[in-house]
């Protein structure tokens, strides 16, 4: 039964469905789905997948080592050497099958939690503690790897990437499916409900940029469900703007390939923006210093982990592609080579110097400043040689 | 040599850049067929066509937000913010992004971006029309903040704002929009972006001011005459960085400084400029630095504004106060 808004009379006003809840183990919701989670496959009458065993073996790969990468994360800020992480946990197959859909000229604004996606992209996995060890705040380069910085204000992104999308079209590189570019934008489901995404879709939408709204629906804003967001499932808000939404099973590594390819080819090709709302789950917390405990039910999360996403393609490969247990024990040994690599890397990352963050601030340093940054040396300085960079 | 005002002064010089750098584009609300509603971006479009000289959706956060991204992309956006009031719902964009993206990507990553904005009162506006927002960008480390003066100025300063690297918030002043002066294209401008400049050159105190204020200033100087005071005028054109070097030289000249502008009292420009020139002209000083400004209230409606601006009678007033010392 429909249910009116509260203090409006019905009758005035149109009945509004009621609001969508939080995940309930028993809900069936309705995506795009092409492998289960008991790792069988299945059709799906608008998208296929179009690659063979091979390269699900190497999502497999990929999402092992992005989980791997996550976990020596958070070990290393629960030892103290990161002030902060922001788990991925159960968002692989959401990032590593859009990451994998992206062609080289294409180019991601993510958010600060895009690890899997950053991976792909070719993102050296010790550039990204940077910002979390509070050394940086995102120490590659943008260009080489065409995966902007990471960004902390929620939203603010999506706009970036629609005018950078404008600019792919203003520079006539959008056009051809396969040869043409894209852009495409990483953001929540707390971040749905922000201006900035909102105007983002506007601006896509009136002029036809070649982005894709990537939404990752974990359930969850921190504390707050995804019912605080948003009475409609967030793929249908994409109509309202002028453009199509697809809802993806965002544990499912083949679908979330498959749609973002499709997504991304007609961005490609010329025909606009797509809204992809990727159905997944957070499972970890929201950061290290979040507990969820607090407001989310332990049912949930057991509910949740029978979806696991590297699982499932774990099953498939076993079971229906005839890989063995070699191949599994390989890719482990592979993850744990990575995260030791990165636990190394991170012990020894140097502190920057002050005098850095001076340099940085303009392109043409005012002269004030100059003096001030000198003015700072000069009182570093008084401590004597050996005090430098210490404290 | 032709004779134009400052609004088309602005216009001449959006248009030279987007003759030069084929990346410069200007976006904003209204700007298109209609030229803004100031008619500074008149007949841009006609020429340049619709995907440079870009009409908006009606949302500010979302005109810079897509310029950081044309400007990640190798373009120059020059955004119009159609008044000062409504520049704050794109502010996290401003001082967010556009101003922290050089430093956030440790010097790799540039914004080129010119953000346009009509500020200061005197035009009988209804709110939000009025205000003079610059400390709030001035505050902000990462950005630049001009306001230009003369139509000459104009000209100038909005290709210099185009060329810049670092971000620039560039202050029109628009209640002397319709100020005419003489310009000649051929002669290079005399000063860079961010030098103040002495348009009057006295003895007996300097007037700083800015925008709208250099005009008042000027005539509170003819004005000052009268009373047989020799006053200095300084343009500032630049908030951030300020111009500290000719700050100093003119007062280490004169002695005595009153800074005007209208933005509010409290924590504006006229703070920061007493402060330093406290620090370091302290044995120079006959007088206290004076602030003659707006008042620490919002802006009041029309009807009071010539209460609330500085005005030459304010300005006399202050001149008067700091000779009294
Ligand atoms: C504008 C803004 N408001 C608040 C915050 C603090 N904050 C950080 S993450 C977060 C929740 C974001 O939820 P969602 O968009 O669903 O992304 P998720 O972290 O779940 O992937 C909040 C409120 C912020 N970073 N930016």
């Amino acid at each position: 039964m429909s249910e009116s808004v509260p203090g409006l009379a019905p009758e005035v006003f149109a009945p509004v469905e009621a609001p969508v809840s939080p995940p309930q183990a028993s809900e069936e919701v309705e995506f795009v789905q092409l492998l289960t989670p008991e790792g069988e496959r299945v059709e799906h009458p608008d998208f296929a997948f179009d690659l063979d065993d091979e390269a699900i073996k190497g999502f497999y790969r990929d999402m092992t080592i992005v989980r791997r990468i996550d976990t020596e994360a958070t070990a290393l800020q629960r030892q103290g050497e990161l002030g902060l992480w922001a788990s991925l946990l159960g968002q692989e197959a959401a990032q590593i099958g859009s990451g994998r859909a992206l062609n080289a000229k294409d180019m991601v604004f993510p958010t600060y939690r895009e690890h899997g996606v950053a991976y792909c992209q070719g993102v050296d996995p010790l550039n990204l503690l940077g910002l979390f060890r509070g050394v940086d705040q995102g120490a590659w380069d943008p260009r080489d790897n065409n995966f902007h910085l990471y960004t902390i204000v929620i939203g603010a992104q999506t706009l970036h990437a629609t005018g950078y999308a404008m600019g792919q079209q203003r520079d006539h590189a959008v056009g051809d499916p396969d040869t043409g570019e894209a852009t495409i934008a990483y953001f929540g489901d707390g971040a749905s409900s922000q201006g900035d995404v909102n105007e983002a879709f506007i601006y896509a939408s009136v002029f036809n940029a070649p982005v894709v709204f990537f939404c990752q629906n974990n359930q969850w804003a921190i504390s707050e469900p995804i019912d605080r967001q948003t009475r409609i499932p967030l793929y249908q808000r994409a109509a309202g703007f002028g453009f199509p939404g697809v809802r993806v099973d965002g544990n499912d590594v083949l679908a979330t390939y498959a749609v973002t390819q499709q997504a991304l080819k007609r961005a490609r090709e010329g025909s606009g923006p797509t809204l992809v709302e990727a159905y997944t789950y957070r499972m970890g917390a929201h950061t290290t210093s979040d507990d969820p405990t607090k407001y989310r039910l332990s049912e949930d999360l057991e509910y949740w982990k029978l979806k696991d996403p590297i699982e499932r393609v774990k099953a498939y490969l076993a079971r229906s592609a005839g890989v063995g247990q070699d191949f599994f024990a390989e890719v482990e040994a592979e993850a744990d080579q990575v995260a030791a690599e990165l636990r190394r890397g991170c012990l020894a990352m140097p502190d920057p110097t002050m005098t850095d963050f001076f340099q940085h601030a303009y392109v043409d340093m005012p002269d004030e400043l100059a003096v001030q940054r000198d003015q700072y040396a000069a009182y570093a300085a008084s401590f004597g040689a050996d005090s430098e960079g210490e404290g | 040599m032709t004779k134009i005002s400052l609004g088309k002064g602005i216009n001449k010089g959006l248009r030279a850049a987007m003759e030069n750098d084929s990346k410069v584009l200007v976006m904003g609300e209204d700007i298109g067929k209609l030229g803004g509603v100031f008619r500074v971006t008149e007949g841009l479009q006609k020429d340049f066509g619709e995907d440079r000289v870009i009409d908006t959706p009606l949302a500010e956060s979302g005109i810079i937000g897509t310029a950081v991204g044309l400007a990640l992309r190798g373009y120059r956006p020059v955004c119009e913010i159609q008044f000062d009031g409504f520049v704050f719902p794109a502010y996290d964009q401003i001082i967010n992004q556009v101003a922290k993206m050089h430093y956030r990507s440790m010097g790799k990553l540039r914004m080129p971006i010119v953000i346009r904005i009509p500020f200061g009162g005197g035009i009988g506006a209804v709110e939000h029309h009025s205000e003079s927002p610059e400390t709030l960008f001035a505050h902000v480390a990462g950005l630049k903040v001009v306001a230009c003066g003369d139509p000459v100025d104009a000209y100038w300063m909005i290709q210099q704002a185009i060329s810049s690297d670092d971000p620039v918030i560039f202050f029109e002043p628009k209640r002397r929009y319709h100020e005419k002066a003489e310009l000649d294209e051929s002669v290079p401008p005399a000063y860079p972006l961010h030098q103040a400049k002495v348009v009057r050159e006295g003895t007996d105190a300097t007037l700083f001011c800015y925008g709208p204020m250099v005009k008042t200033c000027l005539q509170a100087a003819e004005a000052a005459v009268e009373d047989g005071r020799d006053l200095e005028v300084v343009d500032l054109r630049t908030i951030s960085p300020l111009d500290l070097r000719t700050i100093f030289d003119s007062v280490k000249k004169t002695r005595r400084a009153v800074v005007v502008h209208e933005a509010p009292y409290s924590l504006g420009p006229g703070s920061e400029i007493a402060a330093r020139v406290t620090e370091e002209c302290f044995y120079h000083l006959e007088a206290p630095v004076l602030r003659v400004t707006g008042y620490d209230t919002p802006y009041p409606p029309s009807r009071m504004e010539e209460e609330y601006l500085p005005d030459l009678d304010r300005v006399l007033d202050g001149v008067d106060r700091v000779m009294g010392y």
